[in-house]
Parts: C-alpha cells; sequence; structure tokens
C-alpha cells in the first residue's frame, strides 16, 4: 500500500536545517513541512515590517533553501512553510528572485487569507464580537494599538496549492498541524470529514511540529536527558503514513536523539490545553484513547486518535502595542554577593522614588539563584554565593520612562559596592506586545482565501 | 515519607498567550496513581501562586487538570499566569519554559510502602531507557 513520509522541518524561526538535510538525503521522505511561526513570532516580523514593508516573512527561508533544494529537488521532495510569516507575497517574490540567480526551477503556491488587520471593522460590522477567547473581555480601546491580526487557517487550502502542483508551499499563519495534514488530504484524498483520519493526521502533525521536541530534545528530568545520544546531530522526526491512517514515527539514520513512548508522549501533550478537546480548524481532536506502542530502534506506532467535526468558528490572534520594557543586568562577585545584589536592587528603586520615575510594575530578579525556581528554589547555604547577577525590569507606559532605567546602573560601577562586574551596557526599551485571541466565522474568513501558483525561474 | 515529583516524574511547559501549560508524566503505572491522587488543580494554585499577580492565590477555575491515563500523564493549564504572556512578560523566561521544573520540585507526602515500590518500579523504567 502507498504510503508517504513527512519530515518535520523548522519548528521555529531560528532552527538549524542541518536536520532537515539528514532526513532528505537518508530518511527517504516525500515532504518537509516547516513551521516557523510561533505565537510570539509575529510580533517580532510585525517589527522588521515596520521597519521595511517589504519584510515580514520569516528571513531563515532563503538561506535554509538555498542549502536544502538541490538536494530536495533531485528526490522531488516538496515544501510546505509558513515561512510566509505577515507577508507570503514578499516571501514568494523573494524566493523567486533567488531561484532566478541559482537557475532553479520550482512552481511556488502562494496562500493568503489569513491576514485581516485591514477588515476588522467589516468583522465588527458583520457582527463579530471578538471578544478575548480566554477572559471573554469585550474588545475596548486597545483596538486601536492592533499591529497584527491573523486566523489559523486549516490544511484545505495547502492540499489544493498541492493539487494545482506546487513544489513549494508558502502561507502566512496557519494550525501548525495542518502544514503536515494538507499533504496527507492531497496524497490520500482524504474527505473534510472523515473525521477519525483527519485527527491521526492532526497527531502526526503536532507531534512534528516541534522538531527536535519529538525526538528526545528539550525532554527528560535529573539523570535522563544525559542519556539521549547525540543532540548535536539530532534527527527530526519522521511520520510515515497510509491511506488508512495507520502512522509510525522514526527518524533518519545515523542521526541522534531518541524517539520513544517517553519523548513522544512529552511532545503528543505540549501546549493543546484539554487534549479530549483540541480545536484545530480541520477537526477537534481527542487524545483520550490515543495509543502510542514502541516498536524499538527508534520506532513508535501512533494509533487511536479520534475526530469530531471542526468548528464553526477559526482562532484569530491579534497583537497590540502594550507599553515598553526599560531593562538592566549587572553582576555581583563573593563576598556577599547576594547582599551586594539586593542593597543594589533597594538602591536602584529608592533613585526610581527620588526620580519619579513612573511604571506599572517592577521584575527583580537574582540570575543563577531563583529567577527559574522562584520561591522553590533551595535557600543559599553557609557558604555565600561565589556570584550573583541582578536583572532588573519595569512596564511603562512611555518609552522614554523604559529608556530612562538602565541609565540607573552606570554610577554603581565607582560608587556602588565592590567587585561589580558584567555591565554590558544599557539595553534599549522594548516594546511590548500583549496577544488577543478571539474567534470569528470561518465562512467570512474562508471566502477571501487564495491560492496562487508561481512559476520560478 | 517525602517524594518530590522530579523522583518518579517528567515534564514539559509551554504557552498560549497568558496561559501556562503544563504536562506531567510518569514512568510507569504505579507513579501515575500517585500523581492523580496527590497533584491536584488545587495543589497547583497553591505550588503556583507567585506566577500571578501581586502574588496572590488565584480563584480555582484558573487551574485546570485533564487526566490521560493512556499515556500515564496529566495536563495543567495555568490561565493568567505568565505575566501578560510572552512579548508583554517582564520575566527572564517569558515563555513558561522552566515551570515545568518547578512543578517538579513539589513535593508529596505517601505511605512509605506505596513510595518505595513507585521509586522500585521506576527505577526499572529508568534503567531500560
Amino acid at each position: 500500500m502507498k504510503s508517504v513520509r513527512l519530515t518535520s522541518g523548522l519548528g521555529f524561526y531560528g532552527d538549524n536545517w542541518s536536520p532537515v538535510l539528514a532526513a532528505i538525503e537518508r530518511g527517504n521522505v516525500n515532504y518537509v513541512c516547516s513551521d516557523h511561526l510561533a505565537e510570539l513570532t509575529l510580533a517580532i516580523l510585525q517589527k522588521d515590517r515596520q521597519k521595511d514593508p517589504s519584510a515580514g516573512y520569516a528571513r531563515d527561508l532563503l538561506p535554509m533553501l538555498t542549502q536544502l533544494w538541490p538536494a530536495a529537488s533531485s528526490r522531488g521532495v516538496k515544501f510546505v512553510l509558513n515561512a510566509g510569516g505577515l507577508n507570503p507575497t514578499a516571501a514568494a517574490l523573494a524566493l523567486q528572485t533567488l531561484f532566478a540567480s541559482k537557475g532553479w526551477k520550482a512552481r511556488i503556491a502562494v496562500v493568503t487569507g489569513d491576514n485581516v488587520l485591514d477588515q476588522i471593522d467589516q468583522l465588527q460590522a458583520s457582527g463579530e464580537t471578538l471578544a478575548h477567547m480566554d477572559t471573554g473581555a469585550a474588545l475596548g480601546p486597545q483596538r486601536d494599538e492592533w499591529v497584527f491580526a491573523n486566523v489559523y487557517l486549516g490544511a484545505q487550502p495547502i492540499a489544493k496549492a498541492l493539487a494545482m502542483g506546487a513544489d513549494i508551499v508558502l502561507t502566512g499563519r496557519v494550525a501548525d498541524a495542518a502544514l503536515f495534514l494538507g499533504p496527507l488530504i492531497h496524497e490520500f484524498a482524504w474527505a473534510a470529514d472523515d473525521w477519525d483520519r483527519l485527527a491521526q493526521g492532526t497527531v502526526v502533525g503536532h507531534l512534528l511540529e516541534c522538531s527536535g521536541q519529538g525526538a528526545g530534545g528539550n525532554f527528560g528530568s535529573a539523570g535522563v536527558w544525559q542519556r539521549i545520544p547525540d543532540l548535536s546531530h539530532i534527527g527530526f522526526p519522521i511520520a510515515e503514513v497510509d491511506a488508512q491512517a495507520h502512522v509510525r514515527l522514526c527518524k533518519a539514520p545515523q542521526t541522534g536523539g531518541r524517539i520513544n513512548f517517553h519523548t513522544l508522549r512529552q511532545q503528543l501533550l505540549y501546549e493543546v490545553h484539554n487534549p479530549r478537546c483540541y480545536v484545530t480548524p480541520d477537526v477537534v481532536l481527542d487524545m483520550g484513547e490515543l495509543e502510542l506502542h514502541d516498536l524499538g530502534h527508534d520506532r513508535v506506532q501512533v494509533r487511536g486518535a479520534i475526530g469530531h467535526p471542526a468548528p464553526a468558528q477559526l482562532k484569530l490572534v491579534a497583537g497590540y502595542r502594550n507599553g515598553w520594557m526599560g531593562h538592566a543586568v549587572t553582576g555581583f562577585c563573593w563576598p556577599d554577593a547576594m547582599q551586594k545584589a539586593q542593597a543594589v536592587a533597594q538602591a536602584v528603586q529608592l533613585q526610581m522614588q527620588e526620580t519619579r520615575l513612573p511604571h506599572d510594575e517592577l521584575c527583580i530578579e537574582y540570575l543563577g539563584h531563583n529567577t527559574f525556581l522562584g520561591p522553590h528554589a533551595s535557600p543559599l547555604g553557609a557558604d555565600d554565593a561565589n556570584e550573583i547577577w541582578l536583572r532588573m525590569a519595569i512596564r511603562t507606559r512611555d518609552k522614554q520612562h523604559a529608556d530612562a532605567f538602565p541609565r540607573l546602573f552606570p554610577w554603581l560601577a565607582l560608587s556602588g559596592p565592590p567587585y561589580m562586574g558584567g555591565f554590558h551596557g544599557m539595553p534599549p526599551a522594548s516594546q511590548l506586545l500583549g496577544l488577543w485571541p478571539t474567534l470569528v466565522n470561518r465562512q467570512t474568513i474562508e471566502t477571501h482565501v487564495d491560492v496562487q501558483l508561481w512559476e520560478a525561474a | 515519607m517525602k517524594l518530590r515529583l522530579s523522583q518518579i516524574a517528567h515534564a514539559r511547559s509551554g504557552d498560549k498567550a497568558d496561559t501556562a501549560d503544563i504536562g506531567l508524566f510518569a514512568w510507569e503505572p504505579l507513579g501515575y496513581a500517585v500523581l492523580a491522587e496527590h497533584v491536584t488543580a488545587d495543589a497547583l494554585r497553591l505550588h503556583f501562586a507567585h506566577l500571578w499577580p501581586a502574588h496572590t492565590l488565584p480563584p480555582h477555575a484558573a487551574v485546570e487538570r485533564f487526566d490521560l491515563p493512556n499515556l500515564l500523564a496529566l495536563k495543567f493549564i495555568l490561565r493568567g499566569a505568565l505575566n501578560g504572556g510572552a512579548a508583554s512578560s517582564l520575566r527572564s523566561d517569558n515563555l513558561g519554559k522552566t515551570i515545568a521544573a518547578q512543578l517538579l520540585r513539589m513535593e508529596i507526602d505517601i505511605d512509605t510502602r506505596q513510595a518505595e515500590a513507585v521509586l522500585t518500579a521506576t527505577q526499572q523504567v529508568l534503567s531500560d531507557f
């Protein structure tokens, strides 16, 4: 029976593509499905686009395909990538230019329609409340601060692009798992209401969308992470799927990492909230009966995903300007490292009072001591700490106040407690962006979804 | 006898907007039974109270638990626990990736014989890992 092999591409903007090359060269894959967009990434791309209207896509697309395309095209491997970010058309243009300069040929499809920032007024006029999905809060004046608004599209436009003959499908925001489900729908002609198969395909996507996290990366607790072999040459997970939605996970030979019951179930539940009701644009997935069977040698069989009908609404996530962060970091050496860090934190707060520096929140962290464990950190022992780093951050409404904050630190070099080191300058203020998740009627959105096929070179 | 969760479980955490999301995994079935009995949503609410604004205990509804006996796993979500969420947070760990480690620091008090049985079974699984 025909089967299709998909590999993880990148798991985020900035990830490593050497494991993808290994999957293409040694993993016998048909598709690379690459997720460049974490929830936060559109906020980063929005800042790029503000500076340059022809930017706003994940720029690692170009060096990645420069390295991968020769190996992929000679084997007929296709790509599905959400690297289009906020500007899939600009990404396709840049890719076209790259391919022309290399003399390479490819059919590039561009999926648009997820970006609805300029349609918000019409959406509201048509009766969408755009209330916050988690808190139920009504959309207030911060609507004026929105800088991006993208709907998570599903797998159907990707399947359509592949049916049109695309070698490379570029999208903006789509559900992460849809990058993987799209090729499966295309290859096996799964019906749009074949819920259990769509659910199995969604599980495949979810297991693969975070690259190394599906193969033993970021895994384990004390004493266990060391047993994952050769993380430096980790093999990203590969799924082999047939038309009946039988699924087997593996990775390319001679790669590091580990695929077994333990590493896969950790990825399976990653960021899904309610695992019995994981809502995607294509199917509502229930993992409650899911089974992972360890076959040994980095192979696991996946069965039992249950699918329920797709939702009538799609998720929209907007980003809005939400004030500024001013911050600074400096280090203190033994003796009395912690006491000095605490004294300086007090001194800086005193200066904030005396200069009436407006702020809504102050965050104080002692890096190397309790930043990550908070009140569950072990207390400092009778022996003084070798060194402690102080990090302070404030939230302000205006940029000038955030920029003023790190200027409260340099004087400490000559007039503060002894043995302060590692103050590496005054970082510029960072703009904070809030996320506003909400729901919109899917028909309204899907009417505007468009798939265009371009010939490159 | 006191057990720290790291002795019998592994965990991973992430984020969706201002909601932290944690998976907690027993290494074997005896450990799963212990987790299911002791690591309640309310226990997490107390353990993580410092993550909410002004370090105050959130309402019960802020923490929810989901049980996956097929995967020997418990799933938790903590609404409003990420200082506004990734791009709005002042924290070094703005994505909540280390919150899983904080959960593994939790201690539970259980019958000594039961604790020893879980530890032995866990060691067996780990030696085969």
